[in-house]
């Protein structure tokens, strides 16, 4: 079957073969190539999700319901209460896939199949992924999902209109055949199973790569950091969302073929959907923050010039956040009536997330302290992620109180806190890695300038954007709803300005991206010849490479010597 | 392969367009579902077209695919790392289809042991439905189910599977041994007693004293053991292409990694089954039997 093979390109450089653009990037089994469609898809999705956060944030800037309205008022010609009730249904929508898109679509690709397809195979000395063709279908599966998200969108959901609506927690009865009889549910459903083949083909990639593709003398204990919080995402994804897929399948059945799994009349439990969602559900938020924590680790160690103060500490810590967090799912669950010794087991779990979670931070601490540190662009974003992922961590420790959690579950309080954390954390994270690896990755240099004020203008916009949800929570202010009274109007106000202000800066980063694609600044080789711009504090496989990487590196395999790793 | 001097074991997997179409396999297959449930662009629901195409193609890619990886592994791409590399794989595609089936068991389990949660409350309400469909389910099964008896057809199921098992193993053994006469009749008998167990649970789903839909009690027992059977006949197709390999001289006394794998998918099965057993046919049967 002609098929079958696909001849590679041999016309070309004799030392770099490349295959031609089709071959390259449809078919492609390169880890690097894999690593920047991901890249590029992340930005895409970003670009989606990022918008649907814009229309939040113009609805909230102000009382009453205007700008979905509006929308419905104008492109949809709907009025009088049809277009309240379609305008209300539409935000639910928003909220809704802003969450899945950023999540699914945006983090998970940036940062797992970015990086971590990028960086990986670099940093352990391997010449690319154990399974490169399954490494592709995992992209390419990726991109199936996102197309019938976005179909779901736009096909009949709820009684209200298009899209479902019932937040990305897809909670039953909102997502079953009364809550949302149409179409845009099912699609959703079947939208998230791709994503999670896709993720669970990935996770077995990296576990296997990792297991069994370290360069010779690198032992697990003198593995990069980045590579031991990318294992242990991969286990996380491997074990939690098969439990997702079972959930979702009863959502399915429930919906279509005539069973009862969630279905109170049927005897069944929608209570029993929220185990199963958030089984998978928390650890699903360390898979988004521990590959920004292996990150971290790399950059603050090479602006700091030191290696990483209690290497074996940090890389356990990871291990014991991915072992915990699968035992403390049910803080999500407070308010659905769980008895009080329930209760208190997993707020003693959750808060004992809290030492790891702190290990990590104070081991950063200490990597600068007494470090000859210098504040490039991506140690600034590096330190605004500590920053910030505290803030974060010290409202989730507020939230794992269940008697407190009474008092804020589903308010701004918990919006706030799950931003610093993702958005402020992760987004943060994944943005000090495009700044470290920018030069490795495309083999050119970006303006300095401009990713400084991208920082500056993000920092300051996105502090702007969550800080006052914190009040806006503590005062009341529900989640998920479209319209508010006007005592939260300065606030609501402050945040939206807020997120003006990222809009700027995500407008800053796109002209950073496309000057350096037009000035194209040759990037750095160092005195060994090496594509290394950070210096003697870079110590990682990826540094003793040229920028970029040729198409198949370790050709002859790196020995690591008696040194650690990092 | 890359050219140049690849001086590692490592397999660099040439470009494919398997990837791509599997993805576009799985896109149709995912679309030509919701338009057969729900109808969509147009279709009405009940259109099985877009569903069948996809299906068709999933499984062409699954085909093409594989016979690639067949070939490679022929051709001496699956050198001894690259075999642990896979080895690796195959475990952690089974770890996570272990993970599947937690889903379904913790449903079943849920249902079984917390009813009287659910329904222990005294509620106000005016419905006479409500409370009618209140006490069915105040008890476990609920009202109205009769239950298999598991010592009957359920337990020689069990034996069939355990003895699939062994015979599995004596397969291997003797392809091990480079007796290939053994290696063929012992797994030719492991896919005779896999079909068995499809025809024999087919036979036990026909005498059901409860329907799948509208019964919580159906939903929880025929999805969990419907997946497993699912993965039976998965397991049993696994097996027919090693026996399949096996007539082409494709597996070796030292090299049959395939025919491994088959193998490992068919004890997890197995092993499954006897979860099953044990926890939804016999232990809710006795609970049943002596009134809890």
């Amino acid at each position: 079957m002609p098929m079958d093979e696909i001849a590679l390109d041999h016309g070309h450089d004799a030392h770099d073969h490349k295959p031609g653009f089709v071959t390259r990037w449809f078919f492609s089994t390169n880890h690097k190539d894999i690593g920047t469609l991901y890249l590029v898809f992340a930005m895409i999705a970003g670009i989606v999700g990022y918008s649907l956060s814009g229309l939040i944030r113009w609805e909230l800037a102000a009382p009453g319901i205007g700008p979905m309205l509006w929308i419905q008022t104008n492109f949809f010609g709907l009025e009088g209460d049809a277009a309240i009730t379609a305008a209300k249904h539409f935000y639910n929508v928003v909220i809704s896939y802003h969450g899945l898109v950023m999540i699914f679509f945006m983090v998970m690709p940036a940062l797992i199949g970015g990086f971590g397809n990028w960086f990986v195979p670099l940093m352990i000395g391997a010449p690319d992924m154990a399974f490169p063709r399954m490494n592709n279908i995992s992209f390419w599966l990726t991109v199936a999902s996102f197309i019938l998200a976005c179909i779901s969108m736009t096909v009949p959901g709820g009684p209200g209109g298009n899209g479902f609506g019932g937040g990305w927690t897809l909670y039953p009865p909102l997502s079953s055949a009364s809550g949302h009889p149409g179409p845009a549910m099912d699609l959703l459903i079947l939208s998230l199973h791709t994503a999670g083949i896709a993720s669970i083909l990935g996770a077995i990639n990296f576990i296997v790569t990792i297991l069994n593709m370290r360069a010779p003398g690198m032992t697990m204990h003198k593995m990069p950091l980045f590579a031991w919080s990318i294992l242990v995402t991969a286990v996380l994804l491997l074990l939690a969302l098969p439990v997702l897929a079972g959930a979702l399948t009863m959502l399915l059945t429930d919906r279509n073929f005539g069973s009862q799994f969630f279905i109170a009349n049927g005897g069944g439990d929608p209570v029993m959907f929220q185990h199963l969602f958030w089984f998978f559900g928390h650890p699903e938020v360390y898979i988004m923050i521990l590959p920004a924590f292996g990150i971290i680790s790399h950059i603050v160690s090479t602006f700091s010039k030191k290696p990483i103060f209690g290497y074996l500490g940090m890389a356990y810590a990871m291990v014991s956040i991915g072992v915990i967090g699968f035992v403390v799912w049910a803080h999500h669950m407070y308010t659905v009536g769980m008895n009080v010794d329930l209760k208190a087991y997993f707020v003693a779990a959750t808060m004992v997330i809290a030492v790891p979670t702190g290990i990590k931070i104070f081991s950063w601490i200490a990597t600068m302290w007494g470090g000859s540190i210098e504040f490039k662009v991506p140690m600034i974003w590096a330190i605004g992620f500590i920053f910030l992922f505290t803030i974060g961590g010290v409202t989730g420790v507020v939230l794992a109180n269940a008697g407190i959690d009474h008092a804020v579950h589903d308010t701004y309080y918990v919006v706030a806190h799950f931003h610093y954390v993702l958005s402020l954390g992760a987004v943060f994270g994944l943005f000090a890695g495009w700044y470290y690896w920018f030069e490795k990755m495309f083999g050119v240099k970006y303006n300095t300038f401009l990713a400084t004020l991208h920082f500056w203008l993000m920092f300051v916009g996105s502090n702007v954007l969550f800080f006052p949800q914190h009040f806006l929570g503590l005062q009341g202010m529900p989640r998920r709803y479209i319209d508010y009274y006007e005592g939260f109007s300065t606030w609501h106000y402050v945040s939206s300005v807020g997120y003006a202000i990222t809009l700027l800066a995500t407008v800053v980063f796109f002209v950073l991206l496309i000057e350096a694609a037009v000035r194209r600044r040759k990037a750095t080789v160092d005195a060994h010849g090496h594509g290394n711009p950070w210096g003697e504090g870079a110590t990682t496989l990826e540094w003793t490479l040229p920028s970029p990487p040729p198409f198949h590196q370790y050709n002859e395999l790196p020995v690591v010597s008696g040194k650690g790793g990092h | 392969m890359s050219g140049g001097d690849v001086k590692h074991d490592y397999h660099l997997v040439n470009p494919s367009p398997w990837p791509l179409i599997g993805s576009l396999a799985v896109l149709t297959l995912a679309i030509g579902t919701v338009t057969y449930m729900k109808g969509l662009f147009g279709m009405p629901a009940g259109t099985w077209a877009v569903m069948a195409l996809g299906f068709a193609m999933v499984i062409w890619v699954m085909a093409g695919w594989w016979a690639q990886v067949v070939k490679e592994g022929r051709t001496g791409d699956h050198t001894p790392v690259v075999q642990i590399g896979l080895r690796y794989g195959m475990i952690l595609f089974i770890a996570s289809e272990v993970m599947f089936f937690v889903a379904w068991f913790w449903g079943f389990f849920e249902f079984s042991i917390f009813w009287d949660a659910r329904t222990g409350h005294t509620w106000d309400s005016a419905n006479p439905l409500f409370e009618e469909g209140l006490n069915r389910f105040k008890q476990w099964p609920p009202a109205g189910v009769t239950t298999f008896d598991p010592f009957h057809l359920p337990l020689m199921n069990t034996l069939v599977l355990l003895l699939s098992g062994t015979t599995v193993t004596w397969s291997h053994h003797a392809l091990q041994h480079g007796d290939m006469k053994g290696a063929k009749l012992g797994l030719l008998i492991t896919i005779v007693l896999g079909l068995a167990f499809t025809a024999l649970q087919v036979l036990e789903y026909s005498h059901a004293g409860f329907a799948y839909d509208g019964t919580l009690y159906g939903s929880a027992f025929f999805m969990a053991t419907g997946f497993h059977g699912a993965h039976v006949i998965i397991g049993t197709i696994f097996l027919t292409v090693c026996l399949i390999r096996m007539y082409a001289g494709n597996l070796t006394p030292k090299k049959h990694l395939g025919f491994e794998f088959a193998a490992w998918y068919w004890h997890f099965v197995d092993v499954v089954w006897l979860f099953l057993f044990a926890f939804v046919y016999v232990t809710p049967y006795l609970a049943f039997e002596t009134g809890k």
